[in-house]
């Protein structure tokens, strides 16, 4: 049998825990273990998970700072609902329409990322935070007013005038009706989807981190200056991550909208980066299988604390600051190894090992 | 004259954003952090001078007072707490610390005034201006609001240039180590700037309230936002990009929704936002940094 190369091995752990993640749920709900809310939670979970994946990309591998993840994940989601929407009467099958949508919420996310991608990376550290902040914002606040219908003469989209019923052909519908957003969505998100658009985006991810073009993406963000000194051109690998990056974000966000019978604007908030974003840095920037764990626990985590139900969100908050603290601050951090290390001495007999210099810094 | 209304409503409402700024740019500047909670404290000392108002039955000028104290103190615990820890880890890190900070304040504030808004009465009890009989009328709030961001201005500006402790917090923005080396006290130094920027804020959410008088949990998150974009308008880091900041940002939007799109506001103001760091990359105020290998 030929030996596997490290970066495989790597791979094939991060596949195995999400085929395993998928299986072990598909048990539990099939024999009616897992409480109905968990159940319905599944498919925002895959869809969080690649939104952190995706983000990870940005943030972790290209090492730059967006907070403004959700808005490409609502041009996904937008865009696939009016695809999956407009193509109900000549598409009878659910699957291939969700396929559809997805893959053309995902070219319009790429072509947003293009647009957004183009100035922003001009910019660097905190003043491109902010500027993906205000393009985050900015998306939500178009399409806030943005209508968008459907009839016999095909799509009428609108900024800012709502469209009346009055105006569209026989058997016309809405699909985007202003601040209330898409409604009417026939549901075609199914957990199984939502495994295989997380197998996608690992594929597409870890592929792309593992080539020429990954390699020189680290390379910007570890030492810009000399990755351009070497012939790197930093604008294309910047670029490049970025708009990939993007993509996912709006196959995701096609994929959630598909799962709820409507979907609203706002719910793509700053707030809803942000909690991106805490996924990708509590699981390890530029760690995918960080990322992957981060999301699923951290999204299930306000629903497991469902017992203190008024407190959940605070114990979130201190949950993140503890975890930020204890794994950041140098005292803290050795204190938790001396513990943990005591801990595993009651345990498992080991041998003493002398200590290592260096070693409480990263 | 219904441009002049607006212009002057405009530079209120950028007053009480330069103000807010003003916490942001100062924090940056000296601890080279975002602290995201910013926007929170805002809203804790807005539910402190409503309590101390409605509840307690103090004067408004107690309950400003207040809230300026409770906030002053919340502002040094926080940063004792949930940020000097983490002088040494990575911005990023920092970051995420400050959002759980906002998200803990949210929630805080979410458990003990619930969730429904409550009507702010406005500190302000003046009669409104009128001018040019009556075609022009200029709200008291307005005109206070301006008046108190002008003497916080100045009274800042004159701190930071002359006073020992500004120029100790000049000298710690500039090289931290080197501060040090000199005997500045950097700990203290940074407890300071945390203490003025929340003193600030609670300043600024009484005035924001007075105006918009709907005081929810998230009522500061919005205006912490467009204020930490007037910060990076005018130049992170920088005392009168801040001013200048606030100011244009405040005016641009609401020009933005009286004579373009009262519902695009928001987008206006972001897309001149970006505008302006595509053609000034630090900002209008900031200076340029160059890199090194």
């Amino acid at each position: 049998m030929k030996k596997l190369s490290k970066n495989a091995k790597s791979n094939a752990v991060t596949y195995a825990i999400v085929i395993v993640f998928y299986i072990v749920m598909q048990i539990l709900s099939g024999s009616g273990t897992l409480s109905s809310s968990l159940t319905g939670q599944l498919i925002p979970i895959c869809v969080y998970i690649c939104m952190a994946v995706s983000l990870n990309l940005t943030v972790g591998i290209l090492g730059e700072l967006s907070l403004g993840h959700a808005g490409f994940m609502s041009v996904g989601a937008f865009t696939g609902v009016i695809v999956a929407m407009s193509l109900q009467a000549s598409v009878a099958s659910g699957p291939i329409r969700l396929v559809l949508a997805m893959v053309v919420g995902a070219v319009m996310a790429a072509i947003v990322g293009v647009l957004v991608g183009v100035p922003v990376l001009r910019l660097r550290g905190d003043y491109l935070a902010i500027v993906t902040l205000a393009f985050g914002e900015i998306i939500k606040n178009i399409l806030n007013n943005l209508y968008v219908a459907y009839d016999a003469e095909g799509l009428h989209i609108r900024l800012l005038t709502a469209i009346s019923k009055s105006e569209l052909a026989e058997g016309g519908f809405m699909i985007i009706n202003g601040p209330q957003g898409a409604t009417g969505i026939t549901k075609l998100s199914t957990f199984t989807a939502g495994f295989l658009l997380m197998l996608f985006t690992l594929f597409v991810v870890l592929n792309l981190i593992q080539s020429r073009s990954g390699r020189a993406i680290m390379s910007i963000r570890d030492n810009r200056i000399a990755a351009e000194s070497v012939g790197i051109n930093v604008t294309k690998y910047k670029l490049m991550a970025f708009v990939v990056s993007a993509a996912l974000a709006g196959m995701a966000g096609a994929l959630y909208a598909m799962n709820f019978t409507g979907v609203a604007a706002k719910k793509f908030d700053f707030n809803t980066s942000i909690l991106v974003l805490v996924f990708v840095v509590l699981g390890g920037m530029g760690n995918i299988r960080g990322s992957i764990i981060a999301a699923a626990i951290l999204y299930v985590l306000p629903e497991l604390l469902r017992a203190v139900n008024d407190y959940r969100m605070l114990f979130y908050a201190i949950v993140l600051i503890v975890v930020m603290l204890v794994t950041n601050n140098p005292t803290l951090k050795n204190g938790v190894n001396a513990v943990w290390t005591a801990l595993k001495g009651v345990f498992v007999k080991t041998v003493p090992v002398p200590e290592e210099g260096g070693e409480s810094d990263e | 004259m219904a441009f002049l209304s607006n212009l002057i409503s405009g530079i209120s409402l950028g007053s009480v954003y330069a103000i807010i700024a003003l916490g942001y740019t100062m924090v940056y500047g000296i601890a080279k952090m975002l602290n995201f909670a910013h926007g929170d404290v805002i809203m804790v000392g807005a539910y402190m001078c409503f309590c101390a108002m409605n509840y307690w039955g103090l004067p408004p000028l107690a309950g400003i007072l207040l809230a300026i104290i409770i906030c002053t103190l919340l502002g040094i615990v926080i940063e004792k707490l949930a940020y000097k820890p983490l002088r040494a880890a990575t911005s990023l890190a920092v970051l995420i610390t400050a959002i759980g900070v906002s998200y803990f304040l949210q929630n805080a504030a979410l458990l003990i005034f619930k969730a429904d808004p409550k009507v702010f009465p406005s500190v302000v009890t003046l009669p409104n201006l009128r001018l040019f009989d009556g075609s022009l009328i200029i709200s008291a709030t307005s005109i206070i609001t301006v008046i108190v961001s002008a003497i916080i201005m100045v009274a800042l500006t004159l701190f930071v240039s002359r006073s020992k402790t500004g120029k100790a917090m000049r000298a710690v923005s500039e090289d931290k180590e080197a501060a040090q080396l000199m005997g500045i006290n950097v700990n203290g130094t940074i407890s300071v700037t945390f203490a003025i920027g929340s003193g600030l804020a609670a300043i600024a959410g009484v005035l924001l309230c007075s105006a918009y008088p709907t005081l929810m949990p998230t009522t500061g998150s919005m205006p912490g936002i467009k204020a930490f974009t007037a910060a990076v308008f005018g130049g992170i880091g920088s005392i009168p990009g801040a001013m200048l900041g606030g100011i244009l940002l405040g005016v641009i939007e609401i020009l933005g929704k009286a004579y373009i799109s009262t519902e695009l506001s928001d987008a206006i103001v972001f897309a001149v936002l970006i505008i302006v760091l595509l053609i000034k990359p630090t900002g209008l105020l900031g200076r340029k940094i160059n890199e090194k290998v």
